[in-house]
């Protein structure tokens, strides 16, 4: 097994607020593996979004990270434990060098007030050893490589000149441009139509090629999950629930919320079936179920048990895992030689 | 076609004047340009297409919330008629309680600082539909209940609320004046896939039981799929494709319909990259090509289709479409 790139580890994150102190992320763990792409799904408010701004720790004044709480990030310098780092300056390093993330909203991610040029060349001398003009070269390219015409005029337009595809594919360009080893993409494609959506897609997969690098891929759809992860992740309420290759997970989900995500979905080819939400709403975190997060929704809940206690991780194949009760009695009935 | 129509629209168009001129000519946004459609009373009508083809500005249009340059909306509910390009003040007054809007943006939609009932009750309020506080309590509690909201929520602030749960609290705001007509804008596009599927059927639910006339617009065409009975298709301002919901999906015709079922991401992990992708963006509505305003992107297009505007024909029963090749597309496989 190679070293896997990125490392975490027991991550809690918690939040201080006026109703007091909240979990959003409780005791995950996880790698991505160099080149890998690990879809992570899970419904809003599942805490998908603090768990990638802790990889940079981007995530707000008020946040804490419990004490066992890892990140562990390989570099060509050697290890880095990010969680520990505190200065400005290291986490400069970090945060669109060796990690570079982009939002669902692009504007978020361009200053209004210079160019998109600017702004790009600015990334790449904090990053890099470029004099001004290679990396206003390099930038130029970088745009004309992510598929906007006439990248050279475009260098020096505003963010709002754009469309929203090329708004999305300039901030891709400007978020690969430092060559990062992980790309972090926060629901990238969630507000855009199919047909660039689709554009999108292929441009990344393309720049996973050419680049080698690791994504971390964010969204709640898993049709784009299917056509770019390696893995999938699913996260319920700060947990999760569920990982393996992306072909177990959507075709053999272990987990009854996975399984429910999966059903949700209109499908074009079963048009005659009803779409079967997962019932009822996702609790509040002020409010965390006890024993399994999941189980005041879950079809298949064992009374006694599952609001008991919490389901440990069951190991089902090469790679594929659920944390679940009943899980766990379908794989012990069957490896469990009768009396 | 056997069902009335609700709104009916002939060669409708919305013009935009972008104040500058280029080259002494004044440029105009085309948003809505010759458009005519028919949407059946009691139907669950989608409108589709790409980001800027107008269907934002349609269903503002029909609202009498977009300024209407040229052509006709008409209104009939079976108890009222209007002629919304024409509608006077007093009629315009009772026109706002037949027909609403949902929002897009569950978040954005609702005032922080009122509480459920009290945002449910505005509509009500404003328009001096109750005479007492109690019959208001009375109707807010009753669309409550049909949005699965209940008492204790109608005290709370909306911050307090998932996605979903906001989702609802906007439905019932739009339905507590007991429309007749709905748009439904990009009303599940924020929501995660299984909110979205228990707001879909809440929506059906809630037409069948109202006799609700709804026009559903999305740019997700599996959602359009599973819940409207007719589709129509939009491109730069105009209407390419007409069909009911199972023909369109099964059969369409128009390359631009293919294009964007095709684009949709398949859920087999060993099915990548097939998709017949569309290339570039949709052309600016201020400058329109030539010919069928598809060509540009088309890959059937020929050299005719650069010059001549494809009529407006039908191709099955109910099934109408804006291409001369729509014939020869029909050969080809759907996806
Ligand atoms: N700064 C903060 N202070 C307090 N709570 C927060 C903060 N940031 C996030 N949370 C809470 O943490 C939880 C997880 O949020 P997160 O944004 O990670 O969800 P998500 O899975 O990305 O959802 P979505 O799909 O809607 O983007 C939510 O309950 C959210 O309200
Ligand atoms: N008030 C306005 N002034 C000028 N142009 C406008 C105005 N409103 C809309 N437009 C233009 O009309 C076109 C159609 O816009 P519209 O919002 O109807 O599209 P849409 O299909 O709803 O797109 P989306 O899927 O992004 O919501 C766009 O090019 C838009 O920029
Ligand atoms: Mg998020
Ligand atoms: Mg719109």
């Amino acid at each position: 097994m190679t070293q896997p790139l990125i490392s975490v580890e027991n991550l809690s994150i918690k939040f201080h607020t006026d109703e007091g102190l909240i979990t959003a992320v409780d005791k995950i763990s996880f790698d991505i593996a160099p080149g890998e792409v690990l879809g992570l799904v899970g419904e809003s408010g599942s805490g998908k979004s603090v768990t990638a701004k802790a990889l940079m720790q981007l995530n707000s004044s008020n946040t804490v990270y419990t004490d066992d709480s890892r990140i562990t990030l390989q570099t060509d310098d050697g290890t880095i434990d990010i969680l520990e780092l505190k200065k400005a300056k290291e986490l400069n390093l970090i945060r669109g060098g060796a990690i570079s993330m982009i939002f669902q909203e692009p504007m978020a991610s361009f200053a209004p007030a210079i160019t998109v040029g600017k702004q790009m060349v600015e990334q790449l001398m904090l990053h890099s050893s470029m004099t001004k003009k290679e990396a206003r070269e390099h930038a130029i390219d970088m745009l004309d490589r992510v598929g906007i015409s006439d990248a050279a005029r475009r260098f020096d337009q505003h963010a709002f000149e754009f469309s929203g595809g090329m708004r999305q594919r300039a901030m891709i360009a400007m978020a690969l441009s430092t060559k990062p080893k992980l790309l972090i993409a926060d629901e990238p494609t969630t507000a855009l139509d199919v047909t660039i959506q689709a554009q999108v897609i292929d441009l990344m997969k393309d720049l996973v090629e050419e680049f080698g690098m690791a994504i971390l891929f964010i969204t709640h759809d898993l049709g784009v999950i299917a056509q770019t992860a390696d893995r999938v992740a699913v996260m319920y309420l700060g947990e999760l629930v569920e990982t393996g290759s992306v072909r177990q997970v959507i075709r053999e989900p272990a987990h009854p919320y996975t399984q429910g995500l999966l059903n949700a979905l209109p499908k074009l080819e079963k048009l005659d079936e009803p779409l079967t939400p997962v019932p009822g709403d996702i609790p509040s975190p002020l409010e965390r179920p006890s024993g399994c997060v999941f189980h005041t929704r879950c079809s298949q809940f064992i009374e006694g048990t599952c609001d008991a206690s919490i389901p440990s991780v069951t190991a089902l194949a090469d790679g594929h895992a659920a944390a679940c009760f009943v899980v766990d009695q379908a794989v012990r009935g069957k490896t469990e030689v009768p009396a | 076609m056997s069902t009335p129509s609700h709104i009916s629209i002939r060669n409708l168009s919305v013009h935009y004047g972008l104040g500058h001129k280029v080259l002494g000519e004044r440029l105009v946004v085309k948003a809505i340009d010759d458009v005519s459609l028919d949407i059946p009373k009691g139907s669950f009508f989608g409108l589709v297409g790409e980001s800027g083809s107008g269907k934002t500005t349609l269903g503002r249009a029909i609202l009498k919330a977009a300024p209407i340059t040229s052509g006709h909306v008409r209104y009939n509910d079976g108890e009222a008629e209007f002629d919304i390009a024409n509608i006077g003040k007093a009629e315009l007054k009772d026109y706002r309680k037949r027909a609403q809007l949902i929002f897009q943006d569950p978040y954005a939609a609702l005032s922080p600082r009122m509480t459920v009932r009290d945002i449910i009750a505005e509509p009500l309020e404003v328009m001096g539909l109750t005479s007492s506080r109690d019959e208001t309590d009375e109707r807010v509690r009753e669309i409550a209940a049909k949005c699965r909201l209940n008492l204790e929520h109608l005290r709370r602030f909306p911050h307090a609320f998932s996605g979903g749960q906001r989702q609802r609290i906007s439905i019932a705001r739009a339905l507590v004046c007991q429309p007749k007509f709905i748009v439904a804008d990009e009303s599940v596009a924020a929501l995660d896939v299984s909110i979205q599927a228990d707001i879909l059927n809440l929506l059906r639910t809630l037409q069948e039981d109202m006799d609700i006339t709804f026009l559903f617009i999305s740019h997700d065409l599996s959602v359009v799929a599973h819940t409207c009975d007719q589709v129509a298709v939009m491109y730069l301002g105009s209407i390419v494709e007409t069909a009911p919901s199972r023909e369109l999906f099964s059969t369409p015709r128009h390359p631009y319909t293919k294009a964007l079922l095709s684009a949709i991401p398949s859920l087999d992990p060993d099915d990548r990259g097939r998709a017949q992708k569309l290339e570039g963006e949709i052309p600016s509505p201020a400058n329109v090509p030539s010919g069928c305003r598809f060509h540009t992107r088309c890959p059937i297009a020929k050299d005719n289709c650069r010059v001549d505007a494809p009529a407006w024909r039908e191709l099955a029963p109910e099934h109408m479409v804006a291409c001369h090749y729509a014939d020869e597309t029909v050969a080809a496989a759907p996806l």
